[in-house]
This record gives C-alpha cells, sequence and structure tokens, in this order.
C-alpha cells in the first residue's frame, strides 16, 4: 500500500513476550514490530492470545517475560495510565461511555480541563471539535451518547483516546460491531489519522477487511507469532487463512457413518436481534439421530443466539422442534425434561455454582428428575450416588463427591458437566465448545464419549472454534457469518484453512469454486 | 465434624471479642468501667426465669432472621420485613378479635391473615422488581414508610377499639386465639417457674419453621433452584429456572415468614394480644442482623437470635448503676460488623484449604488460589 511503511520507524517493539495465567500459556514469545504511520493488523484464531497481547500493550497487565519498547524506550507499564502517557491509548470493543452523558462530557471525562473548582467547557469543546473535524471522526459534541449509532459511539471512543494525546491507537475487533459502511467509515478515519503522523493497531479475525486496510498484518496462532507480513498485496487470502489456523491439518478419520434419516432435531427460520441487524438471522436445519453437525464460525457471528434459541434461554422467532414435536414455546425446563442434553460455552457462567459440592452441581439442570429427586424434594442419597457415578466413569479427579466444585480444574469441570448431561441419557445434545480450556487428556475424552453416543443414536449439534475438533467429530459442518448459515462442507473433505476462508467471509457458497483471490466483503445474512 | 464445629465457631468467637474490645472502649471514654458493666451484665443471665424471657424475646428475633434469610440465599434483600409483619399483626389483630371460632382454628386463622397479608404486601416489591425493574432494597424500604403510615392509619379509622379512649389500638383477642404458656410443659421437666414469668407459647412454632425453612432450603427442589439462583442466576436458568417468577416467590416467601414475625408478640405475650402503639416496630429491622450473624442458616440465626436477646436483657440492668444502656447497641453493632468481616476472612481461607486438600487428594497441581476466592462465592450476601 503506501510506501512510508518500509521506511518508517518502529514505534512498537515487542520482543519475545511471554504472558503466563495458572494453567495457561496465553502469550509464549510474541514479537511484534509495528511501524511508525501504518495501520497493523492483529490476526489469529478465538484463544490464540491476541487480546492477552493487547491489554500487556495498554498497561492492563505486566508481561513475565520480555520487552516492550515504544518510540525506541524500554517501557514497563505498571498500569493503563502508564501507557497512555507513553502516548498508548485502547478502543475497547464493548464501549465504556456513559449514556445519558453528552459526547464531549464523555470525552473529557476523567481528564477534565480547567481547574479543580471550574470546568473548562468552553475550551474542552473547541479541543474536541479540533480534533473531529482534523481526523474526520463527526460527531455533535452536544449530543447525547444515548442518541448515538453504534459507528459513532465508537468515534466517540476514539475522540476519549486521542483526547489524551495518544499516537498509537489500539482497537480490539473494531468492526465487530459494525455494518459494512460504518466499517469504511472507521478505516478512512484511521487512514486520516495515520497519515497525520498517529499509528493504528487493530485485531480482526476478518480476512476480507485486514487485507483491504491493514498496511501490516502480524499473525498470532497459539499464542505464538508465526508471521509478519509487511507487504500485504504479497499474500493470498488463502495463505493468510493457513498461517492463521495452521497447516497441520488433522488427518479426517475414517469412520462409519452413524448418521440415520430420523430427524431428531429441526430449527427452521430462527431469527433473532433487530430487524435492521439481525443477530440471528434466518437459519434453518435438521440434526439427525446418530448424527454430529458442527456449526463452525467466528465467534459472535450468531451461535451464542443460535443456541440461546434452541435452549430457549432467549427469545427468538421461528421454529424448534425435537422429534418432530414444537418445542419453540417450551420452557429451558420441559425442553431439557423432553431430552434435550446441553453442555454450555461458559462452564463457570453457566454450568455451574462453584461453591456447591459436586453432588449438587450433578443435579444442574436434572434436579427435577431420577435419580436426583421425585421434582419435588430432592434425593440426597440418590444424587450422590449418581455423582459417584459420573466421576468414576467419565474420569473426574475428585476427592469426593462433596467438595465445592471450585476445587476442581477446568478440565475436571468440564468432565462433570459432560458426564452429568450424558448419564441423563439425552435424545439430542447441544455442546457449545466442549473441550474449550480443557487440557488434551480430558480433550481427548471428552471426543471418545460424543463419538461413542453419537454411535449409539445420540443427536449432537456441536458448535466450536477448535477448527481441528470440527471437522474431526462431524458429519456435517455448517459455518455461520454474520448470523446466518453461509455454507453447508463436507468435513471430510474440507481443509481448516478453506473453512477459515468461509468463516471469515473471504470465501462464500454464493462464489464457491471461484478462486480465493478476491477479498471482498460478502454481505450475507446483514440484509 | 469436629473440625467443621470448631471452624463454624472460630469466627463468631473472634467476632464477640471485638465487639467486647469495642464497646470496653466506648466504656472507657464515657468514664465508665468496662469490668464493672460487664460484671453486671453477666449476671443478669443468671437464673433460669432469665433464660426464659430471653428466649421469650429471641423467638420473634429468630422469625425475623428466618424470614429476611430467605431473601439473602437468593441475593434478595427483604428490608421490607419490617413494614410487612406490622401490616400483617395489624390485619391479624383485627380479624382475630372479629370473629369467633374454636381455639385452634382460631390461632390458624389469625396466622393466616398475618402471613397473607405480609405476603401480599411484600408482593408488590416482588413485582416491582419482576416487572419493572425496581430494586427491592428501594422499594421495600419506601413500602416500609407506606406500612407505618398505613397501619397507623387504619387502627385510628377502621380498626380502634372504641372502649380505648386514649390510645389507638385493636380489639384484644379472645381467649380461644391466644396461645397458652408452656410452663406446664416445663414442669413436665422438673422446672418450675417464679411467678409472673411464662414461657411463651409460640416457641414451638418457631422451631417448626426453622425446621420447615431447612427442609424447604437444603431438602426441596424449590429450595435448591433458590439456593441455586442466588449463587449463580445465570447457571439458574440454564438449569431451566425461570428467574422472574424465582424472585417473585422468594419476596413473598420471606414476606409471608416476616407475617409470622409480630405472631409471637400478638399471640403468646399476654403483655399484648392487640395490635396498637405499644406493638414491638422494629423486629424486621433486626432481622436483617440475624441473618447476617447466623450465616441465613437456621441454627446460625438461633443462635443469633438469643445472643441478641441476651444482650438486650444484660442490659437493661446497666442504667441501673449508671451506665449509659446504649453500651448494648454498640455491642450488637460491632459483633454484627466483626463477624461480617471475620465471616468473610475465614471462608476464604476455608475455600482455599479446601481447594488445597482436594487438589492434593488427587495429586494434581496446586490449584490457583486467586481462582478460587475469587470465584467461590460465599453464601453470604
Amino acid at each position: 500500500m503506501s510506501n512510508s511503511i518500509e521506511t518508517g520507524t518502529a514505534v512498537i517493539e515487542l520482543r519475545d513476550i511471554v504472558k503466563r495465567f495458572p494453567g495457561v500459556v496465553a502469550n509464549d514469545g510474541v514479537n511484534l514490530t509495528v511501524r511508525k504511520g501504518s495501520i497493523h493488523a492483529i490476526v489469529g484464531e478465538n484463544g490464540a492470545g491476541k487480546s492477552t497481547l493487547m491489554k500487556t500493550l495498554y498497561g492492563a497487565h505486566q508481561p513475565d517475560e520480555g520487552t516492550i519498547t515504544v518510540n525506541g524506550v524500554v517501557q514497563q507499564f505498571k498500569s493503563p495510565r502508564d501507557a497512555i502517557a507513553a502516548g498508548i491509548g485502547m478502543v475497547f470493543q464493548h464501549f465504556m461511555l456513559a449514556d445519558n452523558l453528552t459526547v464531549w462530557e464523555n470525552v473529557v471525562l476523567g481528564d477534565e480541563p480547567g481547574s479543580a473548582l471550574r470546568l473548562d467547557i468552553r475550551g474542552a469543546r473547541k479541543r474536541i471539535n479540533e480534533l473531529a473535524k482534523q481526523n474526520g471522526l463527526e460527531v455533535d459534541p452536544d449530543t447525547l451518547v444515548v442518541e448515538l449509532g453504534v459507528g459513532e459511539k465508537q468515534r466517540v471512543e476514539i475522540l476519549k483516546v486521542l483526547y489524551r494525546g495518544a499516537q498509537i491507537l489500539i482497537l480490539d475487533e473494531p468492526t465487530a460491531v459494525l455494518v459494512p459502511h460504518e466499517v469504511d467509515e472507521l478505516f478512512a478515519s484511521l487512514r486520516a489519522l495515520t497519515a497525520e503522523g498517529a499509528t493504528a493497531v487493530f485485531i480482526s479475525h476478518k480476512l476480507d477487511e485486514v487485507l483491504k486496510f491493514a498496511d501490516a498484518i502480524t499473525v498470532i496462532r497459539a499464542g505464538r507469532t508465526v508471521g509478519q507480513v509487511d507487504d500485504p498485496s504479497s499474500i493470498t487470502a488463502h495463505a493468510l487463512a493457513e498461517m492463521m489456523v495452521g497447516s497441520e491439518l488433522p488427518s479426517p478419520e475414517t469412520r462409519v457413518s452413524t448418521v440415520t434419516t430420523d430427524v431428531a432435531l429441526s430449527v427452521h427460520n430462527l431469527t433473532t436481534g433487530p430487524i435492521e441487524l439481525p443477530t440471528l438471522a434466518d437459519v434453518s436445519f435438521d440434526v439427525h439421530r446418530g448424527e454430529i453437525l458442527g456449526i463452525a464460525g467466528v465467534e459472535g457471528n450468531g451461535q451464542a443466539e443460535l443456541i440461546g434459541a434452541i435452549m430457549g434461554l432467549s427469545a427468538s422467532t421461528g421454529r424448534v422442534e425435537l422429534f418432530g414435536a414444537d418445542i419453540s414455546h417450551s420452557s429451558t425446563r420441559a425442553r431439557r425434561e423432553g431430552g434435550i442434553g446441553y453442555i454450555p460455552e461458559d462452564r463457570q457462567r453457566d454450568g455451574l455454582a462453584l461453591p456447591l459440592p459436586l453432588w449438587e452441581n450433578a443435579m444442574l439442570g436434572h434436579q427435577t428428575q431420577k435419580p436426583y429427586g421425585n421434582g419435588r424434594w430432592i434425593d440426597k442419597a440418590g444424587a450422590q450416588k449418581q455423582t459417584d457415578e459420573i466421576i468414576a466413569e467419565y474420569d473426574v479427579r475428585t476427592p469426593g463427591n462433596s467438595v465445592p466444585a471450585f476445587t476442581l480444574s477446568g478440565g475436571n469441570q468440564q468432565k462433570l458437566i459432560v458426564g452429568r448431561e450424558m448419564v441423563a441419557h439425552p435424545t439430542v445434545l447441544v455442546a457449545s465448545h466442549p473441550t474449550r480450556g480443557v487440557d488434551v487428556g480430558a480433550q481427548a475424552i471428552i471426543w471418545d464419549i460424543l463419538r461413542d453416543a453419537r454411535s449409539q443414536g445420540l443427536a449432537v449439534l456441536l458448535v466450536s472454534a477448535d477448527l481441528e475438533e470440527l471437522i474431526g467429530l462431524s458429519d456435517r459442518l455448517l459455518v455461520m457469518l454474520r448470523g446466518a448459515v453461509v455454507a453447508e462442507l463436507p468435513p471430510n473433505e474440507v481443509t481448516p484453512a478453506e473453512l477459515g476462508s468461509y468463516m471469515t467471509g473471504v470465501k462464500s457458497m454464493v462464489t464457491s469454486g471461484a478462486s480465493t483471490a478476491t477479498a471482498s466483503a460478502t454481505n450475507d445474512g446483514t440484509a | 465434624m469436629l473440625r467443621k464445629l470448631t471452624g463454624a465457631l472460630t469466627a463468631p468467637i473472634i467476632a464477640g471479642a471485638v465487639a467486647i474490645i469495642a464497646s470496653s472502649i466506648a466504656l472507657v471514654i464515657s468514664g465508665n468501667s468496662p469490668v464493672t458493666a460487664f460484671r453486671e451484665m453477666w449476671m443478669t443471665i443468671d437464673s433460669t426465669e432469665s433464660v426464659v424471657v430471653i428466649i421469650n424475646s429471641a423467638v420473634p428475633f429468630y422469625v425475623a432472621g428466618v424470614a429476611v434469610a430467605i431473601g439473602f440465599q437468593m441475593n434478595l434483600f427483604n428490608i421490607g420485613a419490617n413494614g410487612q409483619y406490622q401490616l400483617g399483626a395489624l390485619f391479624a389483630a383485627a380479624a382475630g378479635a372479629a370473629v369467633s371460632l374454636p381455639a385452634p382454628l382460631h390461632v390458624a386463622f389469625v396466622l393466616l391473615v398475618a402471613v397473607v397479608v405480609a405476603g401480599l404486601w411484600a408482593a408488590i416489591a416482588g413485582l416491582l422488581k419482576v416487572y419493572r425493574n425496581v430494586n427491592e432494597v428501594i422499594s421495600t424500604i419506601m413500602l416500609n414508610y407506606v406500612a407505618v403510615g398505613l397501619s397507623a392509619f387504619l387502627v385510628s379509622e377502621y380498626f380502634r377499639n372504641n372502649d380505648v379512649k386514649l390510645v389507638a389500638e385493636t380489639k384484644k383477642l379472645p381467649a380461644s386465639a391466644q396461645l397458652p404458656a408452656l410452663n406446664r410443659l416445663l414442669e413436665v421437666f422438673g422446672l418450675n417457674l417464679g411467678d409472673g414469668v411464662v414461657l411463651q407459647g409460640f416457641l414451638p412454632i418457631a422451631i417448626v419453621l426453622g425446621i420447615g425453612y431447612y427442609l424447604l432450603l437444603y431438602r426441596a427442589r424449590f429450595g435448591f433452584e433458590l439456593r441455586l439462583s442466588g449463587l449463580n442466576p445465570a447457571a439458574a436458568t440454564t438449569a431451566g429456572v425461570k428467574p422472574r417468577a424465582m424472585i417473585l416467590k422468594t419476596i413473598v416467601l420471606s414476606g409471608c415468614i416476616a407475617g409470622l414475625i409480630g405472631m409471637s408478640d400478638l399471640l403468646a405475650d399476654p403483655q399484648y394480644h392487640k395490635y396498637g402503639d405499644q406493638f414491638p416496630k422494629t423486629l424486621g429491622f433486626t432481622g436483617l442482623a440475624l441473618a447476617l450473624l447466623g450465616r441465613n442458616h437456621p441454627g446460625g440465626i438461633a443462635a443469633a437470635a438469643i445472643v441478641w436477646a441476651t444482650i438486650e436483657r444484660a442490659t437493661q440492668r446497666l442504667s441501673l448503676i449508671g451506665i449509659p444502656q446504649e453500651i448494648g447497641t454498640i455491642l450488637q453493632g460491632s459483633f454484627l460488623l466483626a463477624a461480617v468481616i471475620v465471616y468473610e476472612v475465614v471462608r476464604r481461607r476455608n475455600n482455599e484449604q479446601t481447594a488445597r486438600e482436594a487438589s492434593r487428594a488427587v495429586h494434581g497441581p496446586p490449584p490457583d488460589p486467586g481462582l478460587s476466592s475469587a470465584n467461590a462465592a460465599g453464601a453470604l450476601p
């Protein structure tokens, strides 16, 4: 793109950044060089360590190893305040604005001009107007934030950062909430900013916009930088997707299909969210007995809404059928009693009550049914016996059934959840990221459990961000993008890279068969 | 088992010590001798009669603690128990005096009126929260004022006993609606109470209430779902609990039990048997303190109620020797504050220890202490 990139000096240099969290190494040797005046993209799968890296960069936490150099000076940020002092500002994905204040009030909040007794309103407004004009961030300083659209709110966030004197902007998935024309506007503003000498670093998993707008790209996989592309025109979306997901393809297992023609779970025209920008747009599919239907997609493209609609956890329009019976208006409890097992995406938030003992956690979602009770009273002995069985059969490592759930490691908590769903003999299993954040051993066990259950006739809806898991387990794969199903793929033919292209919108079913060269945004599902 | 008991007792003992030190300081500052004061207080609990008086006043405290604890179990703060029980007691007193029924039925009728009225009053706060997202703390505090005003109005305009000119109060309940004293029962065990001291008859109902509370919360599915909703609302929803229905049920249930708070005085205290200006007015607030002290556990609340009543009785003697009675309030307040803090500290330490032991037992890697303390939310609100 522009020539100045190669000549620009490095404003940010990260060398061998390592950041460990208990039990996880989120960043394991990340290197990053961002040149002055460039728009730098950081891409990677969910959980690759992008957000951890960004937090390191703006001082939300300190790296365990490695150095941060900003404008040639080695820095140790103890807090975001230190980072902003060094000229680094963060624009969050989830806006942090006070709705009932005006734009200018939000911008100066926490950094008010004037003295302790007097707020320099006129000066503030003038400065904000200047900043807005210079950078093409058009927004009226006197409007209440509550009246702004998403794109304008984002501009206010950017203004906030600029107002504090940031020369380096970090944007965490800035386009996740934007519609296509807002994306164009955002990058036009960023381009104006960088022309003035500022620098922008943004996180994304959308390869189309990365290729279209970035001057340089750093790819992160499993906590490490796997490559830096200084000239995006030299790389194809296909090659980038391959870098992102890794080229080591899991060998799709040769196995006997157990898929039957009995439809177990069927959804028709499921839709959620506002009409203008539905979070789930007209999704229909069937899951058969003995089949694992995989749902691939970058997180936030409607998977959570889909599961919420199937489980009756959130309002939706459309129809959900369980073995032909319409359960669209049934309660979550009725759906679970009707035979739908559910492994939630976030086990600690949705799947467990951590202070309660394991035997009470084992009842969760099944508390109305035997052997946990008779619907009215809890059968403690029965529940404990059942828990012991889960512990033994699903290899939950614990000293007993009465220790609180917080004593278990993540993998063992997950095995408990998978176990409690499986011992209830569901006819349909909705599994959302069933092996997220669990160690390799637990992962293999959970995969085996799902495979076995499938061959015994269970219908499984599998939502996952782990492409290897999706390709390895699924009998059929659907790809979701912006709330809609955009592709159906045979898992034994698709490669992770190809899957990645569909997930990020680089490739779509509409243009399938064509080459991957065109990286134009596909707007399916946003209409 | 023994370890569990010592663990449960550590916190209250430390809190008690802190409270005694704090009130001693207050005594010294006010120019009194802590030794004299505490000796005098100790001497008040020297007789069976004294213990009976303490139990009598602990009973309504206990009921109040249980009523509030039900809400606490799912992080609902029913500050409104105070208004709920006063309205309940007023309507129960008026209705009880207006009908004539055979003895057991009459008592049951009065109880039913109190429970229904208090439950309906609590339902206002519940409906506001569920349908209008009004914080129950605010709404119940406001409704307390409304309840106080409303009951004063009703008792002077509609339910007034016109035979009494000077004060506004309801008619006295007939004998068939009074709960007999339990002195006879004590005599069976060889305890003869002195003249004028009675063990009031509401105690068995309070005990049944405590057992019922335990069974409902820890043995019934409803109670499991209630506790689950308090500990992790998202997980409860995922497990098929309807959050709004649960909130409404819990607030109404808390209100229904709050209706019983005034019943000990109304039905069993010979001093009352009617609702009027003299009727206790702050039992609901005491219930908040007791639920906190007793950690929402029926046994804990009982212990807290007895300690509370003991302090109240013991401080009554202080003014006789020229020491301000308010020292009792300081004792209660510092005890409560210290207990809440110490409970939290002890809970975190226990959690860490449990996590370590569990991990050692399975020979896994040591768990992350930050995780266990940050996520293992306690039962206390």
